[in-house]
């Protein structure tokens, strides 16, 4: 009999399973951030959330919280602490609260109950060194890839992204749902046109009706936003490059998706219910998308670029996947795949093959070109409204 | 000789081109068969794998992308000039 295979992960309290095993610093509010980078300067290897929200707002609110609470429940976070000024709208302690249902070690500080920011951030250095000594003590074990969760994200697209980076990270996501994991795949603005062919996938009606809605809605802010220009979601360059209609353009977007049912539609950061095939509702803006995903529990980002995206996230290893050899001769540091060699004659199955191989070494531990390069940065949280 | 056009699934009816060709260029798919393009072909852009009568549909991704406005040689050029995008679907 053939041994199931597995990868070598962290469990938390809750069951899930991270591929990496990290101590968060998040910060409710933008004000925060200075307090944030004093810790994380002073003790290496906590991972900073810097973002630029949590107040001034009010319909993003919910999103925001919520998706900076499900960036502190990853499984790639063993312990966050979140630090708070005290006057914000994102509430220090119902963050707080919010991540330790996992039963993860959360701890909260108020900048303005703490005596300002050098005594905060003496107090929080204190709490992270503790939670990084105690994360240390926490062993890999093997897990099937059954608890295995990746998130698909497109950037800087060229003619070639759906034709070889896309379909290949397809073959790749059939593989992770046939293991029984989960694939999220969003970017709802690049779906627009493919909603019938996305409703004949869906697990149920139900489902296939929130398909329909979410990219109608998806439609209709383009519309509404940007009138005739709306076209322009299919660019100029779109055409050129023998995309000949914003279906066809999408098709190329969707295919990284894989072939499988489409098992549930989540909101813009939130955690799937189901495994399988999920659909996230979100932006098609590679950083305000990254940022949602990784709020779902997504361990694992694969990440296709034509014109060479060289993000990365802070938590989750992001895997590259370059449309041409091209890009990934000119930025050989950033892209971890050449899924140009199938322009080259070799198949959709050999590159899907080597990202899947990859993958498996990434979830083991082995670094991607991304956390080389310390490609972390700023979380971008969806906007949708101005600030007041 | 090695093939200069990818099929992305099975079910599609044009292939994509993988570098510029010339009219009476010589296609090579995949599968070792080959025949002369039609027209200018620029690289990325969608060559028919087949005769296609007006009004057919044009399979790429293994999904309807537009049906063609005029009947199409093996060969020929697919893109927005020939393909009704706004066609309605029938399956």
């Amino acid at each position: 009999m053939r041994k199931m295979e597995t990868f070598d992960g962290y469990e938390r309290p809750d069951g899930s399973v991270g591929i990496r095993n990290y101590v968060a610093v998040i910060p409710t509010v933008a004000c925060a951030n200075g307090i944030v980078g004093m810790i994380a300067r002073a003790v290496p290897g906590v991972v900073p959330i810097y973002h630029g929200h949590g107040c001034g707002r009010a319909v993003e609110i919910e999103m925001h919280t919520r998706t900076l609470a499900g960036l502190g429940k990853n499984p790639n976070v063993a312990a966050v602490l979140v630090i708070g000024l005290g006057c914000e709208t994102i509430n220090a302690e119902g963050l707080a609260l919010a991540i330790s249902v996992t039963g993860k070690p959360v701890e909260f500080l108020s900048i303005q109950d703490k005596g300002g920011s050098r005594k905060t951030a003496a107090l929080g250095m204190e709490i992270v060194r503790k939670m990084i000594d105690d994360a240390k003590r926490i062993e890999r074990k093997p897990f099937g890839f059954d608890r295995f969760c990746v998130g698909l994200e497109c950037g800087g697209s060229d003619a070639f992204s759906g034709v070889t980076a896309n379909p290949g990270v397809g073959l790749a996501a059939d593989w992770i749902v046939d293991a029984g994991g989960t694939v999220i795949l969003t970017e709802t603005t690049e779906m627009i046109g493919t909603s019938h062919i996305l409703e004949k996938r869906a697990e149920s009606p139900e489902i296939a009706a929130e398909i329909h809605r979410v990219i109608a809605e998806a439609e209709k802010r383009a519309d509404d936003i940007l009138g005739p220009l709306a076209s322009l979601v299919i660019s100029p360059g779109n055409m050129d490059g023998g995309m000949s209609s914003i279906r066809e353009k999408s098709l190329g977007c969707i295919i990284k998706g894989g072939s499988r049912l489409i098992n549930e539609v989540i909101d813009y950061g939130t955690t799937p219910a189901k495994k399988g095939l999920v659909i996230m509702d979100g932006p098609g803006y590679d950083m305000e998308s990254l940022a949602g995903l990784g709020a779902t529990g997504a361990q694992l980002i694969l990440f296709t670029t034509g014109r060479g995206n060289p993000a990365g996230f802070p938590l989750i290893p992001v895997i590259k996947v370059a449309s041409t050899r091209r890009l990934y001769r000119a930025m050989e540091d950033d892209m971890d795949i050449n899924a140009g060699v199938v322009l080259e004659g070799e198949s959709l199955e050999d590159v899907s093959q080597e990202i899947i191989s990859l993958a498996k070494e990434v979830a083991n531990g082995r670094q991607t070109k991304a956390e080389i390069n310390d490609q972390d940065g700023i979380v971008c949280l969806y906007t949708m409204n101005p600030a007041f | 000789m090695k093939p200069n056009v990818v099929i992305i699934n099975l079910r599609d009816n044009v292939a994509v081109i993988l570098e510029d060709v010339k009219e009476g260029d010589i296609i090579n798919l995949p599968n070792g068969k080959m025949f002369t393009a039609r027209s200018d072909i620029p690289y990325s852009h969608k060559v028919a794998l087949k005769d296609i009568e007006a009004g057919g549909y044009i399979y790429k991704y293994g999904e309807v992308i537009g049906a063609v406005k005029e009947n199409i040689r093996k060969g020929d050029w697919i893109h927005t000039h020939n393909l009704d995008i706004e066609a309605k679907v029938e399956e």
